[in-house]
């Protein structure tokens, strides 16, 4: 019998809910460190009851958690990221240079071979591994210093690494993805990266081949076909079919095609979802309706899903680690909402129901498939 | 022997009650008693003061007595009253809320 875990990331701590199966009825745990803003968890392929968790707050900075025990108890591990060599500047909101400094871990990934490596995506941008289960950390400091890194300059949240996604059949291939300076990608297991944004249109670059600068919210893939990667981009839903060396747009019929999370069905390569938002500006849903988007199709033709989610008046938004998916045969799609909502389905999206109705805001969501 | 008060957020994380002690080798300034804070309790390791320049946390503040020393010398030697264990140095997290 398989059980269904998810991990919630919220602005005051984390929560773990459980089921089996059917995943009609839930157990929740927590709050998990009450009181402080948890980014992410996310668990190891290898063993899923290793589980690493972000915690930061501006007043007590990044804490680092990991439990080996399916999140019944935690250890404190390592939390100090030092940039490897001079940091110099990058471009601040006008311009002008401000120099690099750590804020806080965005995104965890676990390696999908070894157990005690894993990645962090941090403010920032930049990205760490560590290779002894999280207790020290070393940063891939090709990516912060590649050419480009002086001219990145910060989205509205600030300079993030945010997606990090480990190909499955090439363990020297890295994707990640940086707000605002857009996607790049590794060959050599991290050491040097190139830019990965040809195709990819953004209205407020001047330059519409600029070869950085994009507002990537986030990327996904599935694991049959590293090569394919979706995007939401600040605007615009994307797609690559060969490792990011081009993309094209598939927004399609999308209400709105500005949003923050992307993941791929599953068992189904060619479906996608995405939760359209009304715009940068008001991050909301459109006419008040919480619909998620599915194509079937690989982008372009696309179909609400609003069975079980609210239709009117609902303003909450979609953070953009908070979309998930289990690999039970019915496909499971999990997110969460600043409204403190979880909603999961068990049947690919055609049907909703809130697991949870009123937790903190949610930063992050990851399902994991248990046997 | 050197009485510390911790914010609610680091007695969670330390597993600790408000106060802790610590033995402080030598003088006793912020510099050497963080050091035995981070000693004895090495889950507070950069959530007082940075890991690499020791410079506290902007919104961390210390006090001792109800005066501000956070803005002293990390190496200027505190008051006596704390060397002597007689009151406590307090580390608070800076009213920023609302």
């Amino acid at each position: 019998m398989s059980e269904v875990r998810v991990l919630v990331g919220t602005r005051k701590g984390a929560f773990i809910l459980t089921s089996d199966e059917a995943r009609k009825d839930w157990d929740v745990t927590g709050p998990h460190f009450p009181g402080f803003e948890i980014f992410h968890l996310k668990a190891s392929p290898v063993d899923p009851n290793r589980i690493y968790a972000s915690q930061a707050s501006d007043w007590f900075g990044q804490i680092m958690h990991r439990s080996d025990d399916g999140g019944q108890t935690w250890e404190t591990i390592g939390n100090e990221f030092a940039y490897d060599g001079e940091t110099g500047t990058h471009q601040w909101y006008d311009g002008t240079p401000h120099p690099w400094d750590f804020k806080r871990v965005w995104h965890l990934e676990p390696s999908l071979h070894d157990l005690d490596t894993v990645y962090a995506g941090v403010e920032d941008a930049a990205l760490f591994k560590s290779t002894d289960g999280g207790q020290t950390w070393k940063e891939l400091n090709g990516l912060r210093t590649h050419t480009t890194g002086n001219t990145w300059q910060p989205g509205a949240g600030g300079l993030c690494l945010h997606t990090i996604l480990l190909d499955p059949t090439n363990p020297d291939r890295i994707f990640v993805a940086i707000s605002a300076a857009g996607a790049f990608r590794s060959d050599d297991g991290g050491e040097t990266w190139m830019p990965i944004n040809k195709g990819l249109r953004s209205d407020y670059i001047p330059d519409e081949d600029a070869e950085v600068g994009h507002c990537v919210h986030n990327m996904a893939m599935h694991p049959a076909r590293p090569g394919t990667l979706f995007m939401q981009k600040h605007w615009d839903v994307m797609r690559t079919d060969n490792a990011g060396d081009q993309w094209h747009e598939v927004s399609g019929n999308l209400p709105s095609d500005f949003g923050f999370p992307i993941s791929v069905h599953a068992h189904e390569p060619e479906t996608v979802y995405v939760v359209p938002i009304t715009s940068d500006y008001h991050h909301f849903p459109p006419d008040g309706k919480l619909r998620v988007y599915r194509s079937r199709a690989g982008g372009n033709e696309w179909e609400a899903l609003t069975n079980g989610l609210p239709q009117e008046n609902c303003y909450v938004n979609v953070l953009r680690d908070a979309m998930s998916v289990d690999r039970l045969e019915s496909c499971g799609v999990y997110f969460g909402t600043t409204g403190g909502q979880v909603y999961a389905s068990s049947d690919s999206g055609d049907n909703w129901t809130a697991i949870v109705h009123d937790l903190p805001a949610v930063m992050s969501v990851e399902a994991q498939t248990l046997s | 022997m050197i009485r510390v008060l911790l914010p609610p957020h680091l007695q969670n994380l330390a597993r600790t009650g408000k106060e802790v002690q610590v033995d402080v080798a030598g003088e006793a300034t912020q510099r050497s008693v963080i050091d035995a804070i981070e000693a004895a309790y090495p889950m507070l390791r950069g959530t007082i003061r940075d890991h690499q320049t020791k410079e506290r946390r902007p919104m961390v503040r210390f006090f001792v007595s109800e005066r501000d020393l956070s803005h002293e010398p990390l190496d200027a030697p505190l008051p006596d009253e704390v060397a002597r264990g007689e009151e406590p140095f307090w580390i608070v997290g800076a009213i920023s809320g609302g």
